[in-house]
């Protein structure tokens, strides 16, 4: 019953990764950028939560309803300006200027917030409890929320892609963008919303992350980062619902390695990530859904 | 019978002195062109003559170091493709460009997005091609080379156009399909179109265009109407032959018969 409930809450931490991952994945695959400052900006997004909750007393629960839009704002204006500026350099130049953007923000956020730690919510009541199944199976209420959150964001992004006007334009971007441009598409503008999408999607995992533990400066390329190119890669470049079946896969490798050794969690999930190299690079989901 | 050219009005698009490069190849050299509303105006070329150049320039994919483009009267030089697009060129580009994980209703509907007014909708594309509207929810990949140059036709037509840009329709189909591509034209052109193609196949060109612009590395080697130049003309223009009648690469040239084609 202890496998059962680790395989129940790697699953659940699995949601977590996959919020983490979707824009990562969605950024690469309609520009070609590998966002490297993306777990920094899940950080930002959970600062600002902080920041929200602090000033409007919103629940804390609820306070994505703020934090969300300003990250997609944030997230088309940087687009529009410095990464579209990268991307007309060439590719590998939006490498160097994503690090360059990790690193200030880094710091940024070392020199006004310093190196402690924070929580987001904590003392919330919903966000500590729990039930139990049996005597052995005990579920949080926080990963069970974040988890459905997740589902329902990748449904809610599928939902977009395939099925809305801007959707099917950022396809036709992603596809061949000079082709765009001659039905009239402006590209960057196309470009911008698929960044806003990327962006709100990882404030709301930058929440998530703060719930659940604990937000610091340098948390984003240490741990999410890391995390996020791990699902990212497990499940399938440029596939949405890859990212939840690789986050999925990589925080149930993650809690059986802790419990064969707590000292192997974070190893068991790149030993997966490796073999997934190794034997299906292409990912486990072959299907593409960009 | 092709007719007079109407050259009293002002022209569509004009092109002055163009000018381009690719690096530090000079891909056209003091290029200039006037299209004229309603024409079907051919530029024929061999390989490498500039003739993709000059027209992916006109959509606005290539920045010219020289020259200036002129769309209905207004000056486009520096206007970025989507804009130009807004303003009524479409271009059907080389080798199709289709978006390929989109289905073929949902490639129609791009180019229907920024549309201006007009009489194409994404019906009439269906009727023009009667095939297309019972394959709509297919996979452009898993249309034939023929099938997905109608798709890259009717993306183009949605949008409205005023000029029509036709990049090589006819590279990499058959003969056959070729000839029922170009035999939708008259149907495409009785809705107000003027066209601007570029063709390799030189008979294909003759058959349907109004007036002829032959360049050579670059330059232009031969302007008029088809019924205006000879066989032994376009020749010497198109591999820069001067002063030779007749070449041994005639007959590869000439498919058909060039007197009845141009004349009827």
């Amino acid at each position: 019953m202890v496998w059962v409930n680790d395989i129940i809450q790697g699953i659940l931490t699995g949601g977590l990764y996959a919020l983490f991952a979707c824009g990562l994945s969605l950024m690469f695959g309609v520009m070609k950028v590998v966002n490297l400052a993306h777990g920094d900006l899940a950080v930002v997004g959970g600062y600002i939560a902080i920041g929200v909750i602090t000033v409007t007393h919103v629940p804390v629960l609820w306070s994505f309803v703020i934090v969300v839009p300003i990250m997609a704002v944030l997230g088309y204006v940087l687009q529009r300006t410095l990464i579209q500026a990268a991307l007309d350099r060439g590719v590998l130049t939006t490498l160097m200027v994503t690090f360059g953007l990790s690193v200030v923000i880094e710091n940024g956020l070392l020199q006004f917030f310093t190196a402690n730690s924070r929580g987001l919510g904590t003392g919330n009541a919903f966000i500590t409890s729990s039930f139990s199944i049996g005597s052995q199976i005990t579920i949080a209420y926080l990963p069970l929320t974040i988890f459905v959150a997740a589902v329902v964001v990748l449904l809610g992004l599928q939902y977009f892609l395939t099925r809305s006007k801007y959707g099917r334009l950022i396809r036709a971007v992603a596809d061949d963008k000079e082709a765009a441009q001659l039905c009239g598409v402006d590209y960057r503008h196309v470009f911008g919303i698929a960044a806003a999408i990327a962006f709100g999607t990882v404030a709301l995992a930058g929440m998530a992350y703060g719930m659940s533990s604990q937000l610091a400066p340098t948390i984003g390329t240490d741990t999410i980062l890391l995390f996020a190119f791990a699902a990212v890669v497990i499940g399938g470049l440029g596939s949405l619902w890859g990212t939840l079946l690789g986050g999925v896969v990589l925080g149930v490798a993650q809690l059986i390695g802790a419990q064969i050794n707590s000292q192997d969690e974070v190893l068991a999930g790149y030993i997966v990530f490796l073999a997934v190299l190794v034997f299906r690079p292409q990912g486990l989901t072959v299907r593409r859904a960009r | 019978m092709t007719g007079e050219r109407l050259t009293d009005g002002a022209p569509l698009l004009e092109v002055r002195d163009l000018t381009v490069h690719h690096g530090q190849l000079r891909a056209l050299d003091r290029v200039s062109l006037r299209v004229f509303p309603g024409e079907v105006y051919a530029i024929i070329g061999a390989n490498g003559a500039g003739k993709s150049t000059l027209l992916r320039t006109i959509a606005g994919l290539h920045r010219p170091t020289e020259g200036e483009i002129w769309f209905d009267g207004q000056e486009v030089t520096g206007v970025r493709p989507e804009r130009r697009a807004a303003r009524g060129i479409a271009m059907v580009p080389e080798g199709r460009r289709l978006f390929e994980s989109l289905t073929v209703e949902e490639n129609l509907q791009i180019g229907a997005t920024y549309a201006r007014k007009g009489p194409w909708t994404i019906e009439r594309v269906y009727e023009l091609f009667g095939w297309m509207a019972e394959r709509r929810s297919q996979r452009t990949a898993q249309l034939s080379g023929g099938e997905q140059q109608a798709v890259a036709i009717g993306r183009a037509l949605v949008a409205n156009p005023r000029a029509l840009l036709l990049d090589e329709l006819s590279l990499g189909l058959a003969p056959v399909v070729v000839q029922r591509i170009y035999g939708m034209l008259p149907q495409i052109l009785a809705t107000g179109l003027t066209v601007l193609l570029v063709e390799q196949d030189v008979s294909q060109a003759l058959r349907v265009a109004s007036h002829l612009q032959c360049l050579l590395e670059g330059h232009t080697t031969l302007e008029g109407r088809p019924s205006d130049v000879t066989a032994e003309q376009v020749e010497a223009a198109y591999f820069g032959l001067a002063g030779r009648a007749t070449g041994p690469g005639g007959g590869a040239l000439w498919s058909g018969s060039t007197t009845s084609s141009r004349g009827s």
